[in-house]
């Protein structure tokens, strides 16, 4: 990672919820992990499950003090189920249903070497990044 | 001789049954320093003259769970006994350098950071044992939070019964509305845990809540 306050540059990646359907929960959290690792602010399509979000979370504390420089992440989910119109709401509804996610949302993480906040209402998401 | 040996039986079977109701296992969780702690001391001594553990304007002081067994409440002429379970705030991100910020020195604040580390995920492996979960936020934050969201989806992925606690509202930022906004499912109660403001509705809507058990 790089050194304390100064940003050399970062990515960011995005990924199709189709590329971590197939794992299971462990496979799932390190992918995403490996991500944040490489210095990249990762958007997501879709969500976790609650439990997945909390086990990303033991996971990023028990990195914390193990990876060089590596301070945690920062996290939001924002999800347009809430704007759509009934048919739209029923479409996602069955999307949802056949994926077993709620494909709707975008998760977004960002290592918080590089992401200071994300400052978010339910329909807006802003990324404060470190100088 | 054999009816009092069948009575003495039912009486322990019913006894144990009840005992096991009303020794209700009362978490308390949150992001850090929305004062969980102060709300459970409070609480704590009110009713045993004793606190759960120490406050600090420094995040993280609450490293480890702390309990509190049998802590009997008296509310309007009911009383229900609860094993309080404080834990450690729940974050993303812990950087010993914030704990600097307020004159620790850096041993002392790489020391603590990696105790709170440790915290966070000893609160997500408590999760699991909770019967019933007060979810302590500061009502001067922004309640989107995702550590807010995490916890409480958590929560409900278990049913496990929460009451959402607005803190701090005895400061002018305090939004108690937002709060309620945010969480339109949940019970919001607006409370002081440090000037003890508004505890009576909060005793009254945990009363409730302890009956979804």
């Amino acid at each position: 990672m790089k050194k304390k306050g100064k940003i050399r540059g970062f990515t960011i990646n995005f990924m199709p919820y189709s590329e971590i359907s197939g794992l299971d929960s462990t496979k799932r959290i390190r992918k995403i992990l490996d991500v944040i690792l490489g210095n990249s602010i990762l958007i997501l399509q879709g969500r976790l499950k609650p439990e997945e979000e909390t086990r990303l979370i033991e996971d990023t504390m028990a990195m914390i003090g193990h990876v060089r420089d590596f301070k945690g992440v920062e996290l939001a989910v924002i999800s347009g189920n809430g704007s759509e119109n009934p048919i739209g709401k029923f479409r996602m509804g069955i999307v949802n249903a056949l994926s077993g996610r709620d494909l709707g949302a975008i998760t977004i993480i960002g290592p918080a070497t590089i992401v200071k906040e994300i400052k978010r209402n339910p329909k807006k998401i802003e990324l404060l990044l470190n100088r | 001789m054999a009816i009092k040996i069948m009575a003495n039986f039912f009486r322990r079977i019913l006894s144990n049954i009840f005992k096991g109701k009303r020794n209700i296992k009362l978490g308390f969780y949150g992001p850090p320093n929305a004062g969980k702690t102060s709300l459970a001391n409070r609480i704590c001594k009110d009713f045993t003259g004793e606190e759960i553990g120490t406050v600090s304007k420094i995040p993280h002081e609450t490293r480890n769970v702390q309990f509190k067994e049998q802590v009997e409440i008296i509310y309007n002429g009911k009383k229900m006994t609860f094993k309080m379970i404080d834990t450690p705030g729940i974050a993303t991100k812990i950087d010993y350098e914030d704990f600097m910020k307020y004159k620790m020195k850096k041993a002392d604040s790489k020391k603590r950071a990696k105790e709170a580390t440790q915290g966070v995920i000893e609160a997500i492996k408590w999760l699991d044992d909770m019967d019933v979960v007060v979810v302590v936020l500061d009502a001067t934050e922004n309640p989107y939070n995702q550590v807010n969201i995490t916890i409480i989806g958590n929560l409900a992925a278990r049913k496990i019964p929460v009451l959402v606690v607005a803190n701090k509202v005895d400061l002018r930022k305090a939004d108690v509305k937002r709060i309620e906004a945010a969480f339109p499912e949940y019970e919001v109660v607006g409370i002081s845990a440090r000037y003890g403001k508004n505890l009576e509705e909060f005793y009254e809507s945990l009363f409730k809540l302890a009956k979804k058990v």
